[in-house]
């Protein structure tokens, strides 16, 4: 079990408040035509999956049903911090993208 | 060599006091080289190695383990075995498994204590039952025992299950396979790793893998905390850590490691003498030879490699077993325990040549890899002996997920196990 911190209700809940969503910042192959099976394979089920720091998505399906983002290490369950989608995108591009 | 155990060597080392046995296998110290290197020590790694020897004749195998033998999910599951699964491709795997499981105790000389005593998935909505009834028939139609049966066979076969017309979940009928049931986890490691160790296969423990020498393509060795280990050939069987294994070689995998708990009650009289499991109430039981009530529930939802789990969950699982089963409900719970389950997206597992020349994987078992450990074992040493996959795991591969043949397998395996 672990709290959660909302960014969008500015409150720290208990994790079964929430939704996990996986993978965070995957991105949609941008030429959707012209993509190939392995690309749209990748897209769709590869994840990097790191034992370590991992961005992910979560919804506070409890409370105001938002997504943000969760900078979480899997091996200890540690949080460094959760950020709005495009807070979390400018502090995940400033790490270069880590795990 | 080790001599076979019977029932002379047991009673007459009982009049011994049980002293003087042999150790069950070598501890070995890693060689500069070897033919084939296995990554993981647990049931189905150690399959792969005595299936590579017995098989295929290749004797000059380590099978390397970054912890202890065993000590990952081969003794963290509910030891349930069965085959009764939907599409052709997973039952026909599964099923090879079941019937080398119904041998598996003389083969390995070791008794695995597979107990053949059913399993039933119950039913608790109309669609329920029409799954069932669509399961039962692609089971019968593929030669795996499965039979419908309704409420009232249900509540003779299990007494003690609550089929009552007002549970919240009622009760409308199973499906049944007799020969499913469930087997000693940690014997299946210690039979295989004993079995394994006679062909000369070396197993080391405290040997966790850090890097790969991967050159045009092509493995030539392993990196790890006890030196080099030269090899053309590696098979990675990680469960929960196939990702990092595969980060290693580049590979991007399709997996997710959640934790999933279990827990055994304290020992009790028999009460319970087969396998139950519900995906809709969402929880399984079984009683082992000791008498405990073995129990497990659902993942967690967020990817974790920490072995332990959240208590909500486990709370969910105690919800589920108590509607199943009222009379459990002041039954005390002795341990309770997380392992890290390498989830697919379609519930399947991966046993697979991969774009590295020498590397294999066989990973993605999820939540239901210990019912597979022979057959998944034989296969995979198929696959590394003759560089092609057995027919049966050919489905299996990784580039499935580029082609698009999924093996939609959440239907039998989405939760219970």
């Amino acid at each position: 079990m672990f709290v959660l911190f909302c960014p969008h209700c500015r409150e720290k809940r208990e994790e079964e408040e929430f939704g996990y969503g996986g993978e965070a910042f995957r991105v949609r192959p941008v030429a959707p035509e012209t993509a190939d099976d392995e690309t749209w394979g990748d897209y769709l089920f590869m994840r990097k999956n790191p034992k370590g720091w991992h961005w992910e998505l979560w919804t506070h399906t409890t409370g105001c049903r938002k997504f943000f983002v969760v900078k979480r290490n899997t091996a200890t369950n540690a949080i460094a911090g959760s950020w709005t989608l495009a807070e979390g995108r400018n502090v995940y591009d400033a790490e270069g993208g880590a795990g | 060599m080790k001599k076979d155990y019977s029932f002379w060597s047991l009673f007459a080392k009982g009049l011994r006091h049980n002293e003087g046995w042999d150790p069950a296998w070598r501890s070995a110290t890693p060689k500069p080289s070897y033919n084939v290197v296995i990554v993981g020590a647990g049931g189905h790694g150690l399959a792969t190695a005595y299936y590579l020897a017995k098989d295929h004749g290749i004797r000059d195998i380590a099978v390397i383990e970054k912890g202890y033998l065993g000590g990952g999910n081969t003794a963290r599951n509910t030891t349930i075995v069965r085959s009764n699964y939907l599409w052709d491709e997973a039952a026909l795997l599964y099923e090879h498994a079941l019937k080398l499981w119904e041998g598996l105790t003389e083969d390995l000389n070791f008794n695995v204590m597979f107990s053949q005593r059913g399993v039933f998935n119950l039913g608790h909505t109309l669609q329920d039952m029409r799954d069932i009834e669509r399961r039962v028939n692609a089971n019968n139609l593929n030669g795996i025992d499965a039979l419908v049966l309704d409420a009232i066979e249900v509540k003779r076969r299990i007494p003690i299950l609550n089929t009552s017309k007002s549970a919240r979940y009622p009760v409308l009928g199973a499906s049944f396979q007799p020969r499913g049931g469930i087997a000693r986890h940690d014997a299946v490691a210690w039979g295989f790793a004993r079995a394994a160790s006679k062909y000369g296969v070396d197993i080391i423990e405290n040997c966790e893998v850090t890097g790969m020498d991967i050159a045009d393509g092509r493995i030539s060795g392993l990196e790890t905390t006890r030196g080099t280990i030269r090899s053309e050939r590696v098979g990675c069987v990680a469960s929960g850590h196939s990702s990092v294994l595969a980060k290693m070689a580049g590979i991007r995998m399709p997996i997710e490691s959640h934790p999933l708990q279990a827990f055994v009650s304290e020992s009790m009289k028999p009460v319970l003498d087969t396998v139950v499991m519900s995906n809709a109430v969402h929880g399984y039981a079984s009683q082992s030879d000791k008498g405990e009530l073995v129990i497990g529930a659902g993942i967690d939802h967020a990817t974790s490699y920490t072995q332990r789990g959240s208590p909500h969950i486990i709370e969910h699982t105690a919800a589920a077993i108590i509607e199943l089963f009222p009379i459990f409900s002041r039954v005390r719970m002795n341990r309770q325990w997380g392992g890290i389950v390498d989830t697919t997206p379609d519930a399947c597992p991966i046993i697979s040549k991969t774009k590295v020349k020498g590397l294999y994987f066989n990973c993605g078992w999820g939540t239901g890899g210990f019912k597979a450990t022979p057959g998944s074992g034989n296969v995979f040493a198929h696959t590394i002996a003759k560089d092609e996959p057995h027919p049966l795991n050919k489905a299996f591969s990784l580039d499935r997920f580029s082609t698009g043949h999924l093996i939609d397998e959440h239907g039998a395996a989405g939760v219970a196990h």
